[in-house]
């Protein structure tokens, strides 16, 4: 553990501002537009200390979803953990370091772009994060350099039982025409309640390929919340694929700014969610300059009391002549209980733009289920055939095939546990 | 196509063709509103003591609200203290036939081409025409009498069929509903009241006109139509404005009640003054529509032609309560040089087996800014409920915005929502494909969007068509490069 004497004063500098921000506007109220059906009274309410030190069960953690042949990187209630990342697999044209570590010894690029990748002034929660900005991995690709490596960052939160809250940050600055995938897991022990409040700025610079995956599996009791941040730089591309199925109330805000002209973006997601849990997914695509282009797929299925919220704005600026947006939002659900809230929002002030958005909601299709019973499927494999089908669309965009299979299992056991869950409260549906 | 060209030149030529004031001697209250005015208004109306205490506990009710402020839409603030509230012409005696109406106001009505004269041109139209505030004359009364049909203005309404209004006022938005409405309820001055019997079909359209006409005079119609079990009635509420340079609040509030079985089929045409090519004046149109569909099998359809007013904000809403009940919304947004419009509907599922129908429709022109904002909820109960939602936004030019908020609240699994929502603009091959066929470009613009709005423009009933097309043509005119 490093004294904060040795914090550079630039990271003094934004922890003030932040937390001098967060102090102005505390924690986001259901009476503001942006947080009108997620009520964070609990999360406020719970008033968690900051986490400290290593919890028992954190080795067995981080290898249960270890990828294998990646770097992988821990990060243990907030703090980069050396002992528990694997690093052996680390290429060439890649560097990886605590972000403690990378802030003090100036690494590049790193005091230029930590915390300015989006503004703290529209996410209270980046900001509560920010004003306690102390460690967290920066990944910085260099220049041309395509890194074939899956690099893999487990971020571990748990008290030990007691009720914890951790502010974990990543930085990932991929370098000119560089190509890198990158994906997150967030894990808790199961039954723990906590808060984690994680941050992940990405910086993509011209021409460059960023692939990146979250795969959230917080235990069902704990509060997640997470910002994903990205420029894109002229033709650069980016991707973002998050899976859900953890947490009692999560809110992700993945916001995309297309900085420069031909640059491509894909964010895609599937959330699954049951008992009383919330989910609540804000995208923001910001299509600042002409000739970008961005698809979107979100796809939710939702059981027992459990609530959804899916925002999807696009902006496309007076400038941004020859956009081409596409969102899907498309929700299933399972019991009569579940509430879904879909927001897809277009604000277009060019008018040389193709921009498209479809939302759609209700039960799995009668007519399929009729086709699969009709050739010898019972009801149950029928509709767990489609229900495969359905969060399948997004699954096989995942561009770690190791990942991809150890997220369709968890993705698909929990579909079995949804799906039981709700056909147990209504015996005659489904 | 020719016919077209000479339309839009014909309308085009004069700058805002209904921009004329008449010169009526007026009985204009002072300006400024307090619960004194309140008490002013419903007096010189002669209106009963359980409506003045309704009025007075909306006026409560709004003193204690604020301006909302979460449209997507900006303007100057607007002072309450500095509007009269009540403005009616001075001369008031009960008039028997049309002769009788001050020639002026007849001049002016004719102008605007509104057939108050029974024989004229659209003769199967009865009028009843509010001008500024108060009902002039209405036409087709006996006739619709026969058959038990009320189609009066409000304060006759109130004065003849007080049970009526007293059952229905508010039942549909409360006087609390929102700080518009709330601010309606306290003072509004007049507008119309029909009442469709049980299983009768109004054998015409029925239409009204409403006209800002005094300066500086809000104006504040309450609309209330109840279908009764099994009846049909077509509604058409048509506005025009004269011009003016000070911007004027218009928040009306229009509740429609279907019961079972009953059909109501309301349409506007909206062509307030806009203000000038430099954003200078226009019409503040702040409206509350709603409808609910009380009983089974009951029907209400919102069709909408927004061409005028500098800002325009307003969702007529359908709340489905009746089972298998249906609730349809077609809507042409225009704004052109600094028109701001923040509009759509709310579909609000409760009873079985009901279905909503949104189609939409919005172009954007000069540094106009247009916004869909819809709402469909599906209520815990509304088994089988059905939604179809298309929005769909056209850009002329480089300066202007198209801006698309649904918002979609489902809990019901059996519900089946959809929503597509579209952003282009008008096409260079379909324009190129126009013009080697000799086509102008204008000419070429008005057709292209003509068919862009069809599915809107085919549910309005014929005479609003042809007049909406006409609008739609003035409005667009010189947003072409």
């Amino acid at each position: 553990m490093t004294t904060t004497t040795s914090t550079p004063a630039w990271v003094e500098e934004r922890r003030a501002k932040a937390k001098a921000r967060f102090a102005q506007t505390g924690f986001p109220t259901t009476r503001q537009e942006e947080w009108r059906f997620t009520n964070v009274a609990p999360i406020a309410d719970s008033n968690f200390p900051l986490a400290h030190g290593a919890p028992q069960h954190a080795a067995s953690l981080v290898n249960s979803v270890a990828v294998p042949g990646s770097v992988r990187l821990a990060i243990i209630n907030g703090q980069f953990a050396a002992g528990l990342s694997d690093l052996s697999a680390l290429p060439k044209g890649i560097r990886i370091a605590s972000l403690r570590d990378g802030a003090r010894d100036a690494t590049d690029g790193i005091e230029q772009h930590l915390g300015r990748v989006f503004s703290i002034d529209t996410h209270p929660f980046a900001a509560l994060n920010t004003s306690f900005l102390d460690d967290g991995v920066a990944i910085m690709v260099t220049r041309g350099a395509v890194v074939e490596t899956p690099i893999h960052i487990v971020v571990v939160t748990s008290g030990d039982g007691k009720g914890v809250v951790a502010h974990p940050r990543t930085l990932v600055i991929a370098g000119a025409n560089s190509q890198v995938r990158i994906a997150q897991t967030f894990i808790g022990a199961p039954g723990d309640v906590y808060f984690n409040n994680a941050v992940a700025e990405v910086v993509v610079e011209e021409g460059a390929i960023v692939d990146f995956s979250t795969d959230q599996r917080e235990s069902d009791k704990a509060f997640h919340v997470f910002n994903l941040q990205v420029h894109v730089e002229a033709k650069g591309v980016f991707a973002s694929h998050a899976f859900s199925t953890g947490s009692r109330i999560m809110r992700h805000d993945i916001g995309i700014g297309l900085k420069g002209e031909g640059a491509d973006c894909t964010i895609n997601g599937v959330y699954l969610a049951d008992g009383d849990r919330l989910m609540d997914t804000h995208t923001s695509l910001d299509h600042a300059t002409a000739h970008c282009t961005s698809h979107e797929i979100y796809k939710g299925i939702l059981a027992g009391k459990a609530k959804a919220v899916f925002n999807g704005r696009i902006i496309v600026r007076i400038d941004a002549q020859k956009t081409d947006a596409k969102q899907t939002n498309r929700a299933l659900l399972l019991s009569d209980d579940c509430t879904i809230n879909s927001n897809p929002q277009l604000e277009i002030f060019a008018d040389d733009v193709k921009c498209t958005h479809g939302a759609a909601v209700g039960q799995l299709d009668e007519e399929a289920m009729f086709y699969l019973q009709a050739r010898g499927l019972n009801r149950t494999e029928a509709r767990d055939l489609l229900l495969h089908a359905f969060a399948g669309e997004v699954l096989d965009g995942l561009k770690i095939p190791e990942l991809r299979e150890q997220i369709s299992a968890t993705l698909f056991s929990a579909l079995e546990r949804d799906v039981r869950a709700s056909t147990a409260l209504s015996p005659g549906g489904l | 196509m020719s016919t077209a060209t000479k339309q839009i030149e014909e309308l085009a030529n004069t700058e805002y063709k209904y921009g004329f004031a008449t010169d009526v001697e007026q009985d204009i209250i002072p300006v400024g509103l307090d619960e004194d005015v309140v008490r002013l208004i419903s007096s010189k109306k002669g209106e009963p003591q359980w409506l003045l205490d309704w009025r007075l506990k909306a006026f409560r009710a709004w003193l204690k609200m604020t301006e909302p402020h979460w449209q997507n839409v900006t303007y100057a603030p607007i002072d309450y203290q500095g509007v009269s509230y009540y403005a009616a012409p001075s001369e008031k005696k009960k008039l028997n036939s049309l002769d009788e109406v001050d020639p002026e106001i007849r001049a002016t009505f004719n102008k605007l081409g509104i057939p108050i004269e029974e024989q004229k041109l659209l003769s199967n139209v009865a009028v009843d025409a509010v001008f500024d505030s108060v009902s002039v004359a209405t036409t087709f009364r006996s006739k619709l009498a026969e058959l038990g049909i009320i189609f009066c203005s409000f304060s006759e309404a109130v004065k003849d069929h007080p049970d009526l209004v007293k059952e229905y006022l508010g039942s549909v938005v409360p006087h609390t509903d929102n700080y518009f409405a709330a601010l309606n309820s306290a003072v509004f001055s007049d507008g119309s009241f029909v009442y469709i019997p049980k299983g009768t079909r109004c054998p015409m359209e029925l239409s009204t006109y409403f006209r800002i006409n005094a300066k500086n005079t809000g104006q504040f119609e309450r609309t209330l139509i109840i279908a009764d079990e099994g009846a049909y009635v077509s509604y058409l509420e048509g506005c025009t404005a004269p011009m003016r340079d000070e911007n004027q609040l218009h928040a009306a509030v229009v509740e429609l009640i279907a019961h079972k079985d009953a059909t109501i089929k309301y349409s506007t045409v909206q062509n307030w003054y806009p203000g000038d090519k430099n954003g200078k004046g226009g019409i503040y149109n702040f409206v509350t529509k709603r409808g609910i569909c009380k009983g089974d099998r009951s029907k209400i359809t919102w069709t909408q032609v927004e061409t005028g007013s500098a800002v325009t904000w307003k969702y007529p809403s359908c709340i489905l309560q009746g089972d298998d009940s249906v609730g349809e919304f077609y809507s042409v947004a225009v704004t052109n040089n600094f028109q701001q419009a923040d509009t759509g509907t709310k579909m609000i599922h409760l009873g079985k087996n009901t279905r909503s129908t949104i189609v939409s429709k919005g172009i954007s022109a000069g540094k106009g800014q247009n916004t869909y904002r819809g709402a469909v909820k599906i209520g815990k109960k509304a088994a089988n409920a059905r939604n179809y939602s298309q929005c769909d936004s056209l850009l002329i030019g480089d300066r202007c915005g198209a801006h698309t908020f649904p918002y979609l609240e489902i809990k019901n699994t059996t519900a089946k929502v959809e929503h597509e929502a579209s952003t282009s603009k008008i096409g260079e091959d379909q324009m190129f494909y126009c013009e080697s066929r000799g086509i102008t470009k204008e000419d070429a613009i008005n057709m292209i969007v003509s068919g862009f709005c069809k599915d809107v423009f085919r549910e309005l009933p014929m005479e609003f068509a042809v007049e909406a097309q006409k609008l739609l043509g003035i409005s667009l005119e010189g947003s072409v490069g």
